[in-house]
């Protein structure tokens, strides 16, 4: 079906199956191990739905004890654990394997203590981003991280990602925000990391834990760092006729020392979607951006006139500063309905690199020459202001070989985005999806040692299998693993 | 999301409609977020797109459905806040429903499911049976215990106490204009709706009239369908949907109309649906002109405008927003603008987009699911302290009643009184 393989499923494991199961079930409650072939397909893939592959089984379990529980029989078995959160990946983070078990955090979902003064929320991890800042707004405050999914993903998966969002420019991405996990190693062993101070001594474990991708353990609790909300913030509509000067424009803002809360960018071919769609009052231009800056009204000005001052000397198409609410509202809501009017367009591939702002303009120049080269439409929308841009392929899923080649374009431009000083990866990780570009970005040595730390964890190789790390450069550590 | 559907399946244009929702999902997830059943259950599987994926996996298979497969469709409310959510537009309802029928035609339930499906689909409809089964419940409800079938229990204990008399308000007829008349419009007065409470429907009359309208009961009306078409017995609904659409047609083809009007929401969401229902029928034309003249009571009233509304009294009225209103129907502030045009103050519970488990017969087909989310439903209302509970949809009404002491009345039920009616029955007691 696709260009990224996967191992041949361990024929021992799958011949021990039945007695998996019947472990599984055993120790843990009933209703929290599903291993039906039927009800296993539900869970053979998350949003990035290319690759699938149903598991063993699934486990569902309601407390931290009970996921130590199943990753301790994982181990007895030597099965490889598949950890996902709300399935919302869309580099395939949570994609099994036929030979092993999922552990889903999806039921892990209470708010544990909300701590105002000291500025902190502890949370199981199945609880979603949103829910997290749905129950501090009584509160006046919030969690920064803002993934697009933010709805249904949890944050679980958010530690898994490091993920970031739209607020990310200016409160920076979950490491950011994450001040101490309870999490379950391999072996069953449940450790907390951290906690809810500004830093602990010693090595930054937790740094390492968050964007580990499910290579090191299932975080089951986190304490996380909230914010006071601004006063107020509001967004500006910049359109400009070419997408150079658009990235221009973004390079320049950030350049001039000013932090606005969010700058995203559309091109053309995502505005004529949000159009048909959301029948929105963009200018029909080349690109828009939109900046949006809080703070108090006085800071809110301020920061509008400077932005306008820099748009200026690029001579925007239109530049709109919202006034109230509902400006604001209607400013967004293209932005906000971009997903979903693209998705009407036909499949599609979200892609995930980081270039230096700076670089956005010939980034995206050499996007839209290798949309011709593939004789593929892309569109652009994303978080401009941290380079963190997101292509969107457009394909036919059911057209043969469409998939193929929009798998090729996109690695090509994942494969731009390093080669001008980038990264392959913002907010969505590696996952299955970006596993094979990863010599591109490491050198040998520069795996290794990534390989090494995940050794320590994980000394029996067993937890989210042949991601992350290219198959040929993981084998010897496979090998070695499967050996003792 | 890829298909695989083969020509020949796509000749059939159920299949070929599902094709076309399954090719939209990109499988994102978001809809797992604020659909009921995943907050209780926690599974993907009862969640939107587990179902999705379960439904694709039977359709392009020709399966016959399995019973984990049933399960969890089963288990889906059709509360369609997943499409709310849906930022692809994925029509879910079209798809459930589908799978809904695919299931009735290929899968053999149970004796018992299969009994109490026939009995249900024999009874609500038709509000003679109703009245009978009701009273017959009444004498039932003291030996409740003694029943072994949690499903029997619940509908036994949802069974009201007291049935009120026929009103002849519902009969076929029209109720002149008060003033110059404006519009002319059709009331569906439903079936099981108009067994349990006829306030709403003698509330409705007063309101429309009083705002210059005709309302013209038609000869031939009856249920819309909904009920049978939820439990995918398909020849059931269309059957009664047919008889609507040929007794609205005839309505239409002589003295005209200018809307049909519907005020109980679970009904509004099908019959706005004719169209697509008899989409490959001889009635396709007729079906989408009654489709697109259906509308809800708040829908009507918003156009008309409140007027002279004399209620001095700013009760605290909780708005409980039906899922057939804010999702089926994507109606979500003409009723709470009514209500503080009427003068009421408007509260609005957490959580309002979830469903109270109501969902046509799912309280009496689920139980357990069902009085969890009453229970959730029931504490978020009560938590904004009301004087009152207002719904737009009796099977709401019936479900978060059997959970509070609080009052809850339909929301045309204050606007009448609002505007010079009778005070709700229902408050007599409590206000």
């Amino acid at each position: 079906m696709s260009t990224i393989a996967m191992p041949k499923p361990d024929a021992r494991i799958l011949a021990e199956a039945p007695q998996i199961i019947a472990a599984l079930r055993d120790a843990l409650p009933a209703g929290t191990v599903i291993s039906d072939p039927e009800e296993t397909r539900a869970y053979e893939c998350d949003a990035l739905t290319a690759y699938r592959c149903p598991p063993i089984a699934v486990v569902l379990p309601r407390t931290t004890e009970e996921v130590a529980t199943a990753m301790r029989i994982c181990q007895r078995f030597s099965v490889p654990v598949v950890p996902r959160g709300a399935g919302t990946s869309l580099a395939g983070g949570a994609l099994p394997t036929a030979d092993s078990v999922v552990i889903a955090t999806i039921r892990l979902r209470e708010i544990l203590e909300i701590d105002t003064t000291n500025r902190f929320i502890r949370v199981q991890t199945g609880v979603t981003n949103l829910s997290v800042s749905a129950e501090l707004e009584a509160e006046g405050f919030f969690y920064a991280p803002d993934p697009s999914s933010q709805l249904a993903c949890t944050i679980a998966g958010n530690i898994a990602m490091n993920s970031g969002g739209a607020h990310c420019l200016k409160y920076g991405v979950t490491t950011n925000n994450l001040m101490g996990v309870r999490c379950v190693l391999t072996d069953g062993e449940i450790v907390e990391v951290g906690g809810p101070f500004m830093d602990s001594g010693g090595l930054d474990i937790l740094g390492l834990l968050c964007g580990s991708e499910g290579q090191l353990a299932i975080v089951t609790e986190a304490t996380l760092r909230i914010v006071p909300k601004p006063e107020d913030a509001r967004p500006m509509l910049i359109g400009f006729d070419s997408a150079e000067t658009a990235g221009e424009c973004v390079a320049r803002i950030i350049r001039s020392g000013l932090i606005p809360v969010a700058i995203e960018y559309m091109d053309d071919v995502c505005l004529r979607a949000i159009e048909a769609f959301a029948k929105t009052d963009y200018p029909k231009c080349a690109a828009v951006l939109i900046v949006e800056v809080e703070g108090s009204q006085g800071e809110i000005a301020h920061q509008i006139e400077r932005i306008r001052e820099i748009a200026d000397e690029l001579s925007p198409v239109e530049f709109r500063s919202s006034r109230n609410k509902d400006e604001s509202l209607a400013i967004w809501k293209g932005r906000k309905s971009a997903f979903g009017a693209m998705g009407r367009l036909g499949d599609y591939l979200c892609l995930d690199g980081t270039v230096p702002v700076s670089k956005l303009p010939y980034t995206l120049k050499r996007i839209g020459e290798l949309s011709k080269h593939y004789g593929l439409e892309v569109a652009n929308v994303f978080h401009a202001g941290d380079g963190n841009m997101h292509p969107l392929i457009l394909f036919n899923a059911n057209a043969p070989g469409e998939l193929e080649r929009a798998e090729a374009y996109g690695a090509d431009i994942l494969r731009l985005c390093v080669d001008v000083g980038g990264c392959l990866t913002g907010e969505h990780g590696v996952g299955i999806e970006k596993r094979d570009l990863m010599s591109k970005q490491y050198s040998a040595e520069d795996m290794a040692i990534q390989m090494d730390i995940k050794d320590v964890f994980d000394p029996d190789w067993l937890l989210n299998p042949a991601k992350v790390f290219p198959l040929d450069v993981s084998q010897p550590y496979r090998d070695r693993a499967s050996r003792s | 999301m890829q298909t695989t559907f083969t020509d020949a399946q796509l000749l059939d244009p159920d299949t070929r409609r599902s094709n076309e929702i399954l090719r939209s999902c990109v499988h994102c997830g978001f809809c797992t977020a604020t659909c009921p059943t995943y907050q209780i259950l926690g599974d993907e599987l009862d969640s939107p797109r587990g179902r999705i994926y379960l439904i694709k996996d039977m359709l392009e298979n020709n399966k016959v459905p399995d019973k984990a497969t049933v399960k969890h469709i089963d288990r889906c409310l059709s509360c369609l806040s997943c499409m709310t959510t849906c930022p692809s537009g994925v029509h879910y309802m079209h798809l459930i429903d589908h799978a809904r029928q695919y299931i009735e035609q290929n899968y053999k339930r149970r004796w018992d499911e299969r009994a109490l499906r026939w009995l249900l689909s024999r009874i609500l409809p038709y509000p003679g049976r109703f009245r009978l089964a009701l009273k017959g419940a009444a004498l039932a409800r003291p030996f409740r215990k003694l029943i072994p079938d949690a499903r029997l229990r619940a509908m036994l204990e949802m069974a009201p106490r007291k049935i009120p008399d026929i009103s002849k308000n519902d009969l076929p007829q029209s109720f002149a204009a008060e003033g110059p008349r404006a519009k002319r419009v059709a009331l569906l007065t439903g079936c099981a709706q108009r067994t349990l409470n006829t306030d709403i429907n003698d509330a409705t009359i007063r309101l429309l009239k009083r705002h210059g309208c005709e309302v013209v009961i038609p000869q031939g009306i009856g249920c819309c369908g909904a009920l049978t078409h939820h439990m995918g017995k398909s020849r059931e609904s269309h059957s009664a949907a047919a008889a609507n659409i040929r007794a609205l047609v005839a309505e239409l083809d002589g003295r005209g109309l200018d809307a049909i009007v519907i005020n109980t929401s679970g009904c509004g969401t099908t019959v706005k649906d004719y169209g697509h229902m008899f989409r490959n029928d001889p009635l396709a034309s007729d079906a989408a002109r009654v489709a697109s003249l259906a509308k809800d009571i708040s829908e009507v009233m918003e156009e008309i405008g409140l007027k002279d509304a004399s209620h001095a009294d700013p009760l605290r009225v909780a708005y409980h927003a039906a899922c057939s209103l804010q999702h089926g129907q994507q109606i979500r502030s003409a009723p709470k603008e009514l209500l503080k045009a009427a003068g009421f103050q408007v509260l609005e519970p957490r959580d309002s987009h979830i469903c109270c488990g109501s969902a046509g017969t799912y309280n009496l087909m689920q139980p357990e699911i069902s009085s969890q989310l009453k229970e959730h439903k029931v504490s978020k209302l009560e938590a904004v302290q009301p004087h009152i509970i207002s719904a737009g949809n009796i099977g709401c009404m019936m479900q978060i009643g059997s959970g509070t002491d609080i009052p809850v009345v339909h929301t045309v039920e204050l606007l009448d009184w609002a505007t010079g009616g009778p005070k709700p029955p229902a408050l007599a007691a409590t206000l």
